[in-house]
């Protein structure tokens, strides 16, 4: 099997449109289950109540916010690498399901920490790097959105999304650093050391259906950005005198 | 010429001389400085945007020396770095519309010798006037001698770190609508280790801990900047120019 042959975007869309349903549904159908494992099946929590079951979207969120961040830059140094047209457009397709993500995973640890530490913002090294995560999502989508030209576009978002990737560690250190240092240990994000095996399942369910929902709406995407930039070509006239 | 294809020329071309980049770099240096020296408005125009935004800041806190002193190394950086940015738009946005940019771009010299003659030209013209003029605003802010002292130090290995990474996305930005704005977005979030290796040394130094580690760790970012950004911003330019 040639790999590469998925590398042609009119190839790519028939595929992504194949695999939608399988992802999609799945994602859905472990949605339910871990929410349900999540909110009826795990015990209360000794220390937090009930509240703390938002961890179950919390987390998930979080992990995904600063993976899709990695794939973005995965995706712009092959596209740049190897000059295809393919990469730019999973990588452009990404972004903005990785900033609802990590907005999500900021909104939501607001919700959790209002009735644990009686705050809705603490300026945390986690909270601060995850905002200044969502800060450089906005900065790519926002030069996106400035450059009309296509291929600048790609390829200059491709650039700050590698610069910014170099950059995540020594933020996140940096911030880790800085909180350590003003702010002691008022409020620490420690989670109970040993976790429920029904916590723990509920919370690898639904990082899979948060994985396999951004996959999902990353495909429905790149299919949409491909149409929009193949739209001269004969397939794509052939595809849509079909459907209509 | 498409980006890939650019890379391995730039690698498998013969070695440029040494002498032949020295010469290019000072020259980049000194046509800038030429530039400012005859266009004096321009980074007046930042030193005083620097000036007045730590002004305003006691006038809107209050004075009190206590508060003030706590505030101030927060508030000379920041200030720092915005006042950077509002230079920084400019970098190449002159020699970009009357196409000097184009030719030396073109030209068979080496494009991150070219990012690194213009950063260092715009860190000689706006970043040294905000070093000197630092220690008065310190004053200003009550700072103690040991915490100016470092915080001009912190300037000195910091405001580098701005030049380069501003060029970055001056380059990404070239030639487009509302660029400044959009630079400041682009190029913001990245400035967050050097604001906080910059401030926490001079906090260190009034705290009592020692200002050396924070020093260092910023020295460390400088280097890796000069490492990465002059390549990320030749690519860009050229991406741009395209």
């Amino acid at each position: 099997m040639n790999f590469f042959q998925y590398a042609s975007p009119s190839t790519f869309y028939h595929l992504a449109g194949k695999c939608i349903p399988w992802t999609g549904w799945t994602a859905g159908i472990l949605a339910v289950v871990g929410l349900y494992v999540g909110f009826f099946v795990a015990p209360t929590d000794f220390q937090q109540g009930e509240a703390y079951r938002i961890i179950f979207i919390h987390v998930p969120a979080a992990w995904m916010g600063m993976l899709i961040y990695l794939a973005m830059a995965f995706w712009a140094a092959v596209g740049l690498a190897l000059n295809a047209r393919l990469p730019f457009m999973m990588m452009r397709a990404l972004a903005p399901t990785g900033a609802m993500l990590t907005f999500v995973s900021l909104w939501t640890g607001a919700v959790w920490g209002k009735p644990m530490w009686g705050t809705w913002w603490v300026w945390d090294a986690r909270l601060t790097s995850t905002l200044i995560l969502l800060f450089l999502y906005i900065g790519t989508m926002a030069l996106w959105s400035a450059i009309e030209d296509v291929r600048r576009s790609d390829r200059a978002g491709a650039l700050l999304t590698l610069i910014g990737v170099v950059n995540v560690p020594i933020i996140l250190f940096s911030v880790v650093w800085w909180n350590t240092l003003h702010q002691g240990s008022t409020v620490g994000v420690t989670h109970a050391p040993k976790m429920e095996a029904t916590m723990l399942q509920g919370l690898l369910i639904m990082t899979a259906a948060a994985w396999l929902y951004a996959i999902t709406a990353t495909l429905v995407r790149v299919r949409r950005i491909i149409l929009e930039r193949e739209r001269k070509t004969q397939w794509v006239n052939h595809l849509l005198s079909q459907e209509s | 010429m498409t980006y890939s294809a650019w890379w391995w020329a730039q690698r498998q071309s013969a070695p440029q001389k040494a002498t032949d980049m020295v010469h290019f770099f000072s020259g980049v240096v000194l046509r800038d400085l030429t530039l400012a020296a005859r266009r004096r408005g321009d980074w007046l125009t930042a030193l005083f945007f620097f000036v007045m935004v730590t002004s305003l800041f006691p006038l809107s806190v209050g004075p009190e020396p206590e508060l003030l002193q706590r505030i101030g190394p927060g508030v000379l950086w920041v200030a720092a770095t915005l006042a950077s940015l509002l230079s920084l738009s400019r970098l190449f946005e002159d020699d970009h519309r009357d196409g000097s940019l184009e030719q030396m771009v073109l030209s068979p010299l080496s494009t991150v010798v070219l990012v690194l003659g213009k950063a260092t030209a715009h860190w000689l013209v706006y970043g040294i006037p905000l070093l000197l003029v630092a220690p008065l605003l310190g004053i200003q802010f009550n700072l103690p001698w040991e915490a100016i002292a470092v915080l001009v130090l912190s300037l000195l290995l910091g405001t580098p770190i701005l030049s380069l990474l501003g060029a970055v996305g001056a380059a990404l930005t070239l030639g487009l609508r509302g660029g400044g704005v959009l630079l400041t977005l682009l190029i913001l979030p990245l400035y967050t280790p050097a604001l906080i290796f910059g401030t926490g040394a001079v906090d260190g130094v009034m705290a009592g801990t020692g200002a050396e580690a924070h020093l260092s760790l910023l020295g460390a970012f400088l280097l890796v900047t000069s490492l990465v950004a002059p390549w990320v911003a030749a690519a860009s330019l050229r991406v741009a120019l395209e």
